[in-house]
């Protein structure tokens, strides 16, 4: 049956199904690179490397996020709480360099660790407290954006040292800091989630939670886990955030979780959980930034680049979609 | 073949278990002897998976002791079982369509390595090695999701047996399986048994019940009937013994006999479930559609209804064709359809009885687009007392019903429709005996009064005490049609259990064995 099953595979690739297969294994991908064509033709200064690097830069923040967001989702989860998360994990980060001196690692860390308690607040109240996700990441949305505007004040927080801020708008061998750290956030996840035993109960949980259950996996360990990773990479994000704009904003992050679960989604990572990865988020994250930074340079007036990001939102999920349904 | 005087491998004694109005399981006692593939029978609602669910510890036993290998054991969940080396394939498949065979077979079980790193090759290895023993091919790193339904048992199988299980619990494992995959299941079976291990087989299927095992429980009614060799069984025996006697219900007068053909199905198609049928149905007539769970009888009426279209075949109303794509345009034509599960296909939980009684025709019941308030009360106050709706008011939440009163607003929806042709799946399942006398009152009420009714029932004297005309399907085929006096409970289950093609095929497998 071995043969059988993989002549069988062989046969369901005649040349039409297999350019079907890459198509729906790399829609994205076509999308992405299509962008860059049409933006690069429209406007002579898009396919410049400087303006390529800022658009990258841009977009690490979001993509860090939407890689945290990657894990909630797989588990048939969602984090509407990412935003507030950037905003209040920025301001203590902030808050570590500028008025009490600390050097950037203790500041990254103090934003990750605040990142991963609100997200361990949060899985906590779905794991053990039985709340849809919606409804725990909602509340901690509201919580998380008032506690920022205590801490802070309403103002922002500025003041940070020069290597906090060189954090933000830096660069190493010729590529941004963020990216550097983006690029790091993603192949540490790809491996969590592609080759440990975690990130394979991830999947598992998202797609079958009963049988989970009864192979024996301590499935709330798990839901925990994905927020607290989760808040953590948003108090990632959250830091850099800070320390580009070289403060920290009361009101950083606003529908931002909006962002990345758009990211998420236009990588192929299904909201029903079991199926997609943090690749394909990625991607959808540096579409959104490319369609951004596009439509800018082209001068498409702001209201209109929203109607077009919209309708590319639905037109890859559509393509993505439909081609699957083909496959079956 | 097992040894008869062995030991019991399993020995349940006395179990017992009370659902809220029902007594699911009544001191059931089964013992199941080390090797054997060991049948268990009995009609839809027998208790079967009652007491596998209770076996496996999903469900916790009212009363009653498990004794596994000799040993009083306590199974407090599914993991219990587990570890004890007890383990079953539901009838539902539960893999993950994502991952791979090794994957789904060793899922909570990964060997791993430095920082929780799964082994991959050592996880393809061992899963390679458990397929190989169990003569099962297929390779380790295909994704489940892409593989036909039977391969997917195979790897639920060899899941269940990488558990070390000594006893393996398969229910209705075919349901879903075509002929050749069912022979691969069989022969699979063959090898457990010589490797030794016990099989409960739970089907209603004759033909592979005296294929297979070598000793059938039969259960009725929550109750153990009897437990014997297969040799000293015939199938006309097992299924007497599955139907047994009981008490007749007390059922409506014959109606005054059926008028004009009023609906007429042609060739309907789309295998697995609806294959080829022929149907008519006359005004007048209760025409009683008799099967087992899954044999088509709720798809060839969803089919009717427009719910999921066929893929060939004629409809026929008055003597016109007719096309019915949507449930909109089956109700255009006067059909009304009273779905199997009155929670959620039925009723509109969180509505009140008024709500759910004129919700089908707010159009008619509207002025000006807003709904006319004392009309919709007037109406549902004519049906409560028609239908004799037992509920303090019509503002009550219709969750708070009993059931039979839940089914008649379901039914009083409909009526306010007017229609000519009413589809009911089960009506009377879950519903009390007094209840369930006065649905079949009223059902004949309407029958009298012109209207055409197909009950789909698995309740034998149901079927039996309300139909004029019983229609027997299996395997998505009308395989029988009786006419109320000439048709037995004996009968009905004969042809909806295959046993008849089991009779037709005797000589074959004598050769072959």
């Amino acid at each position: 049956m071995i043969r059988q099953a993989n002549a069988k595979a062989f046969r369901n690739q005649g040349l039409g199904k297999l350019l079907l297969d890459l198509l729906r294994r790399f829609s994205v991908v076509v999308i992405f690179l299509g962008l860059v064509l049409i933006f690069g033709t429209i406007s002579g200064d898009f396919l410049t490397p400087s303006n390529l690097l800022n658009v990258a830069r841009q977009t690490s923040i979001v993509a860090i996020v939407s890689v945290g967001m990657t894990f909630t989702i797989l588990t048939a989860g969602i984090d509407l709480s990412v935003g507030s998360l950037v905003a209040v994990t920025g301001a203590l980060a902030a808050m570590a360099s500028a008025r009490w001196g600390m050097p950037v690692p203790v500041a990254i860390l103090v934003g990750m660790a605040s990142g991963a308690v609100a997200g361990g607040i949060s899985g906590l109240l779905v794991a053990k407290g039985g709340l849809p996700p919606f409804v725990a990441t909602l509340a901690m949305m509201a919580a998380a954006r008032g506690a920022t505007l205590v801490i802070t004040d309403a103002r922002p927080i500025t003041g940070v040292t020069k290597a906090f801020r060189d954090f933000g708008n830096g660069f190493l061998l010729g590529v941004p800091i963020p990216v550097w750290v983006l690029i790091m956030v993603a192949v540490l996840a790809w491996w969590v989630l592609a080759y440990t035993r975690f990130g394979r109960y991830v999947y598992a949980l998202g797609g079958n939670e009963e049988t989970a259950k009864l192979a024996g996996i301590n499935v709330d360990r798990i839901k925990i886990l994905v927020y607290v990773i989760s808040g953590a990479l948003s108090g990632l994000a959250g830091m850099i955030l800070a320390a580009r704009l070289n403060s920290a904003q009361p009101t950083a992050g606003i529908a931002m979780e909006l962002d990345a679960i758009a990211a998420v989604v236009l990588g192929g990572t299904s909201l029903a959980g079991g199926a997609g990865g943090v690749g394909g988020s990625v991607i959808g994250a540096l579409i959104m930034g490319t369609l951004a930074n596009g439509l800018n340079l082209a001068e498409v007036p702001s209201y209109i680049q929203k109607l077009i990001q919209g309708a590319v939102i639905v037109l890859a999920v559509v393509l993505d979609v439909t081609t699957r349904r083909q496959k079956r | 073949m097992p040894n008869p005087t062995a030991q019991p491998i399993l020995h349940m004694k006395g179990i017992t278990k009370t659902f809220p109005g029902v007594r699911a399981l009544d001191d059931v006692s089964i013992k199941v002897l080390p090797g054997e593939v060991h049948g268990i029978v009995g009609e839809n609602g027998a208790g079967k998976t009652t007491l596998m669910k209770i076996l496996t510890g999903v469900y916790q036993a009212d009363a009653g002791q498990i004794e596994f290998k000799g040993h009083p054991v306590h199974i407090p969940n599914p993991r219990a079982a587990q570890l004890l080396g007890i383990s079953i394939i539901h009838q539902e498949l539960a893999v993950l369509p994502e991952m791979s065979v090794a994957e789904n077979i060793f899922l909570g079980r990964e060997p791993v390595g430095a920082l929780n790193a799964i082994r991959w090759t050592e996880l393809y290895r061992q899963t390679e090695a458990l397929l190989r023993r169990l003569g099962i091919e297929l390779s380790p790193r295909l994704q489940v999701g892409q593989l036909t339904i039977a391969q997917q048992q195979m790897v639920e199988i060899a899941k269940a047996l990488s558990l070390n299980a000594d006893l393996l619990v398969m229910d209705e494992p075919t349901s879903a399986l075509t002929e050749r995959e069912t022979e691969i299941l069989f022969k699979l079976i063959a090898q457990l048994k010589s490797q030794n291990v016990t099989i409960i087989y739970i089907s209603h299927r004759m033909e592979e019940i005296f294929r297979i095992c070598d000793q059938v429980t039969v259960m009725r009614d929550g109750q153990h009937v009897a437990t014997k060799p297969i040799g000293e069984l015939t199938p006309e025996e097992v299924v007497r013994l599955m139907v047994g006697r009981r008490i007749t219900d007390i059922y409506p007068p014959p109606g005054k006999g059926r008028g004009a053909l009023k609906l007429e199905a042609r060739d309907f198609h789309r295998p697995p479930r609806i294959k080829n049928i022929n149907l008519r149905l006359y005004t007048g007539e209760i025409l009683g559609l008799a099967g087992l769970v899954g044999s088509g009888r709720t798809d060839l009426a969803r089919a009717i209804f427009g719910v999921d279209p066929v893929e060939r075949g004629e409809l026929w109303i008055d003597g016109k064709p007719v096309q019915i794509r949507s449930p909109q345009d089956a109700m255009n034509l006067g059909i009304g359809l009273v779905p199997e599960d009155r929670k959620s296909q039925g009723l509109f939980s969180a509505m009140t009885v008024r709500q759910n009684v004129v919700i089908a025709r707010l159009k008619e019941l509207a002025r000006l687009g807003f709904v006319d308030y004392r009309k919709a009360r007037d109406e549902t106050q004519r049906f409560v007392e028609e239908l004799d709706i037992r509920t303090p008011t019509i503002e009550q939440l219709v969750h708070n019903l009993s059931g039979g009163n839940q089914q008649k607003v379901i039914i009083a929806r409909w009526l306010g429709r007017s229609p000519s042709i009413l589809i009911l799946d089960e009506p009377t399942r879950g519903i009390d005996v007094g209840a369930k006398a006065e649905i079949h009152a009223l059902m004949r009420r309407l029958a009298d009064n012109g209207m055409a009714i197909m009950m789909i029932s698995s309740d034998l004297p149901e079927v039996l005490g309300v139909s004029d005309r019983i229609l027997v399907m299996r395997e998505g085929e009308i395989v029988a049609e009786f006419d109320r006096d000439k048709a037995t409970q004996d009968q009905i289950m004969w042809y909806a259990t295959g046993s008849d093609r089991r009779a037709e095929s005797d000589t074959v497998q004598e050769v072959a064995s």
